[in-house]
């Protein structure tokens, strides 16, 4: 699904990521760890171009992102990202939050169309053979009301309903946390990125989230996750990466990963966090 | 009443500007400068809030490609040029310099709200500037990463929360334009002052007149602040901890 080839990424002199080469199959939940400054939470931003690549390229369903010349925000579409910070849209209600990219979506879309089926109008003036018209798309009330229905019972699966018009400031970060998820979701993403999504949390809303990741895990969503919680690595990823230097040091699944692990590097940081 | 005010010299001076204005009709020019002094300050704002928005929108646009960095280059052109020389210098050139160069001919009015506009719209940039700055980057990158332009993303999120955070500012930025509306009066704009004006040469006394035209603009000044808080207090809704209503 996700295929990087050669990606480096350099600020300035600073060398982040160093030819990293790596391929994520349909479903896997991979797991990134490594020690701060390591590159893994630049090689995960990397992955939808919220870091544009110094080089090398990222392919995903075949297209490479780095591309210039591809549309970046169609192919974000399709990749959800969740943020340490939530970010949530402070201007408005977690209701709003969740539908403004269906609904801006559509009408992108439906625009799109209509362009399209003016030049087809155009051209069929001239042609024996008319062309079919593209089909026009939903109109706006549709889109809306298809995101809202979606949305709320999104936020009915998170058990969160009656949050559905308060302003994000009013929240606990836990729900934020969940809610940012919920708003990644909306657009139906082939997968989804999460960047340490439970470092800003207070622990006691840690399993909150993580319980919701799992279940999404179940569900069979395709996951790259950044992660300090090792336990939550082992038990949800399908394989872990450990990163140190912008190089992928070791790749191995879960159980191969924490008792046999090869790399010198990932035993010392083993031996560090996990006392 | 009348024979008190007859009693004293400033008394007097309030009679005669009594007549004036009501006898007279002077109340008819000041009403008209009075409207014409709003619309110079309401429309120019307006012109400078999206004039302004979009040049600050230029000026935070990463700056990859060609066309921003000719974009961005007009934009530090243009508010250098307004910002870097007096309202009234605006005004004359563009009513005595540009227009006949160009060959065009617009009433005084539609050039003060132009000249308002872009004036208005450096400064309104650089304010606007300052407010997408104080907002959390993460918005936008929130914004993008769930597939929306760059574009869209100001618009929808960035903007309306760097508004927020600006209206104060906003706020004296509309008191200034109304007071700066006074130079309207140099391309033979009908405002307050030559409005105020004209009573007092028809009296040959200016203290009332002057008087009672820094009492308008005060008022107007009032007016305004007390508009911008309490926009101020609807559009912090969502900072306090409260469900909409």
């Amino acid at each position: 699904m996700i295929e990087i080839k050669r990606l480096t990424k350099k600020y300035g002199e600073l060398l982040v990521l160093d030819e990293v080469t790596e391929t994520i199959e349909d479903g896997e939940k991979v797991v990134v760890i490594g020690p701060s400054g390591s590159g893994k939470s630049t090689l995960l931003r990397c992955i939808n171009c919220m870091e544009d690549p110094t080089s090398g390229s990222i392919y995903f369903e075949g297209e490479d992102l780095a591309d210039m010349r591809v549309n970046i925000n169609h192919a974000r579409r399709h990749i959800g990202m969740v943020f340490q910070q939530f970010n949530l849209f402070n201007n408005m209600t977690v209701l709003q939050n969740i539908m403004l990219a269906p609904v801006t979506v559509a009408a992108e879309d439906r625009r799109a169309a209509a362009r399209k089926n003016f030049v087809i109008r155009i051209k069929n003036l001239f042609r024996k053979e008319k062309l079919p018209l593209l089909p026009k798309g939903k109109t706006n009330a549709e889109a809306k009301a298809e995101a809202q229905k979606r949305a709320l019972e999104l936020l009915e699966r998170i058990g969160l309903q009656d949050k559905a018009n308060v302003y994000p400031s009013t929240l606990s970060g836990g729900q934020k946390q969940r809610i940012a998820i919920v708003r990644a979701l909306a657009m139906n993403p082939k997968v989804m990125l999460f960047d340490e999504p439970t470092s800003a949390l207070d622990p006691e809303m840690v399993g909150e989230v993580l319980d919701l990741i799992k279940r999404l895990a179940d569900m069979g969503m395709t996951m790259v996750i950044v992660t300090h919680e090792m336990g939550f690595a082992r038990e949800v990823g399908t394989r872990i990466l450990f990163m140190d230097g912008g190089k992928i040091r070791e790749s191995a699944p879960p159980e191969e990963f924490f008792n046999h692990p090869k790399n010198p590097r990932l035993k010392e940081f083993l031996s560090k966090v996990i006392s | 009443m009348n024979e008190l005010l007859q009693s004293f010299e400033f008394g007097r001076y309030i009679l005669k500007f009594h007549k004036v204005f009501v006898d007279y009709g002077g109340y008819k020019s000041v009403l008209l400068g009075l409207r014409n002094t709003v619309i110079i300050a309401v429309l120019g704002l307006l012109i400078g809030i999206v004039i302004g928005t979009l040049i600050a929108t230029v000026r935070v646009v990463p700056k990859y490609r060609l066309l921003p960095r000719i974009l961005n280059g007009f934009a530090s052109f243009y508010v250098g040029f307004f910002r870097g020389t007096p309202m009234v210098v605006q005004l004359l050139l563009f009513y005595y310099v540009f227009m006949p160069l160009a060959g065009l001919h617009y009433p005084a009015l539609t050039v003060c709200v132009v000249v308002f506009g872009m004036n208005s719209g450096a400064y309104v940039s650089e304010i606007m500037r300052g407010g997408i700055g104080s907002v959390d980057p993460g918005q936008m990158e929130a914004g993008r990463a769930v597939g929306l332009s760059f574009g869209k993303s100001m618009l929808r999120i960035v903007i309306p929360q760097a508004v927020k955070n600006i209206l104060p500012t906003l706020g004296n930025e509309f008191i200034t334009l109304i007071k700066e509306t006074s130079v309207a009066s140099f391309v033979g704009t009908m405002d307050l002052y030559v409005a105020f004006n004209y009573i007092g040469t028809n009296n040959y006394e200016f203290m009332v007149p002057y008087l009672v035209m820094a009492l308008i603009y005060i008022v107007l000044v009032l007016m305004i602040s007390a508009l911008v808080r309490l926009m101020e207090r609807r559009l912090a809704r969502s900072d306090r901890n409260q469900t909409t209503h």
